[in-house]
């Protein structure tokens, strides 16, 4: 078997030093290596958006990227989005726009939203629909997470964050 | 998922060694949006991944008025963020802007999707249309291939044991000219190809003559295809509806799609038609802009 490797990478602000084998991905090392199941496996295939994370600013798969990968990077997960006194506005949109049900796609959609509004600080219902559009949600039919975005771009420019 | 060893070579002279002293049992991986899904379906089987993501060959995404160099590791977003090329080389943005979503646009390059070889890449007509050359390394040396020849079928391409994809090149834009690159999907956006159409057209200085076109299919053959006479019909011809309905009709005429959940033979030589000529004037209206 290939030898494990250590892994230096800073996530949610933090270094980490992790030990992973080459076939490990990112997302398997989050989760099983880490403790950090905030970030959720769907389809494991770059289809369903559930492991999305910010990789150096950037929302990627995280099944699809190797844990070797990340050696050097800067990674943020869910678990990096609330402050320690609440919810990020996007969080707290999703909550009062009733924009999941089951939860698992969650964390997904709001690293996917918040790489959206850092890029783009007033999206259209359009925008967001198609930046949005490699995570897939089967409860709530979408229209409500597109308003949470919306409320939350909206607290945005009321500089509430 | 299969057990391999990774290597992230800084150098090419070095990936080059690795893939050659791993003789086909190697592969490298730039965006991961394939490579590690194949991996883990048990479709490929490497026993060595290369990341080429540290070469600064492969990483290259230089403008100059020779034209545009683009490394095969880049990935999608750079390319589309990018006003110059959003401007000169419109088609290869359009097709960056719609392979995958967001995540896989953060990883997946160009290069990857060339060397992955699907019938229905979103970027390969793009880069025929766009006359772009691969340019690629190898133990022998370095060649270059015009895209329209690089894809043999279904997954197979010109690449030969230890070779690696290094770069594409795109000869300058003239001035005059426009291009586009447009897919039928029945959704919005996440899907594949049904038919993908890439075009580029030089105008004459009034904007009413085509000088050249290129026109490129995919998703309708085994290969991406280059459609040789339905371009050359253009040339010197008038922009209007008989011209470039010729042009769609010549390049349907080469389609030999298949039929699957996708889409039937008749729908798909349908659909050719139509998106050459949305995308041959789109190409025109970007030209004609372009002054």
């Amino acid at each position: 078997m290939a030898k494990k490797r250590v892994v230096t990478t800073t996530i949610n602000g933090r270094t980490t030093e992790f030990l992973c084998e080459p076939r490990q991905t990112l997302l398997e090392v989050l989760r099983d290596v880490l403790d950090l199941t905030g970030t959720k496996e769907g389809c494991s295939n770059g289809n369903c958006g559930a492991c999305t994370l910010l990789m150096n600013g950037r929302p990627v798969d995280s099944c699809l990227v190797l844990a070797l990968e990340a050696d050097g990077a800067e990674i943020e997960t869910i678990e990096g989005v609330a402050p320690a006194d609440g919810l990020h506005p996007i969080q707290q949109a999703f909550l009062e726009q009733a924009a999941l049900q089951c939860g698992i796609c969650t964390p997904g959609f709001i690293m996917s939203a918040k790489a959206l509004l850092a890029e783009n600080a007033s999206p259209s219902e359009e925008e967001i629909r198609f930046y949005l559009a490699g995570n897939l949600c089967r409860c709530t039919g979408y229209d409500k997470i597109v308003r949470a975005v919306q409320q939350a771009a909206e607290m945005r420019q009321e500089a509430r964050f | 998922m299969r057990d391999f060893e990774y290597d992230a070579p800084t150098s090419l002279a070095d990936a080059l060694a690795l893939l050659e002293r791993h003789d086909g049992r190697a592969r490298p991986l730039a965006g991961g949006t394939d490579l590690i899904d194949h991996v883990r379906t048990g479709r490929l089987a490497p026993d060595l991944i290369v990341d080429v993501k540290k070469i600064a060959e492969l990483n290259r995404l230089e403008l100059s008025k020779n034209g545009l160099r683009l490394g095969a590791a880049v990935p999608c977003f750079k390319i589309y963020g990018n006003p110059d090329i959003c401007r000169l080389y419109a088609a290869l943005a359009d097709s960056c802007r719609i392979i995958g979503g967001i995540q896989i646009q953060s990883r997946a390059s160009v290069g990857g999707n060339l060397c992955n070889s699907g019938p229905a890449a979103d970027s390969t007509p793009a880069l025929i249309a766009l006359a772009a050359t691969a340019v690629i390394a190898g133990p022998k040396g370095q060649r270059e291939v015009p895209v329209e020849s690089f894809c043999t079928g279904p997954s197979r391409n010109v690449l030969e044991r230890g070779e690696l994809l290094v770069e594409l090149r795109f000869p300058a834009r003239p001035a005059n000219s426009g291009s586009h690159y447009r897919r039928f999907i029945p959704r919005n956006e996440m899907d594949i190809a049904v038919v993908g159409v890439g075009a580029s057209v030089v105008l004459d200085s009034t904007g009413q003559k085509f000088v050249s076109a290129r026109i490129a299919l995919g998703a309708v053959a085994t290969t991406p295809l280059f459609a040789e006479e339905a371009s050359r019909l253009l040339a010197g011809m008038p922009v209007d509806d008989s011209s470039i309905t010729r042009a769609a009709e010549a390049a349907r005429s080469i389609a030999k799609p298949i039929d699957d959940m996708r889409g039937t033979i008749e729908f798909r030589l349908h659909v050719t038609k139509v998106l050459t000529e949305r995308v041959l004037r789109e190409a025109v209206a970007r030209a004609r802009a372009q002054k």
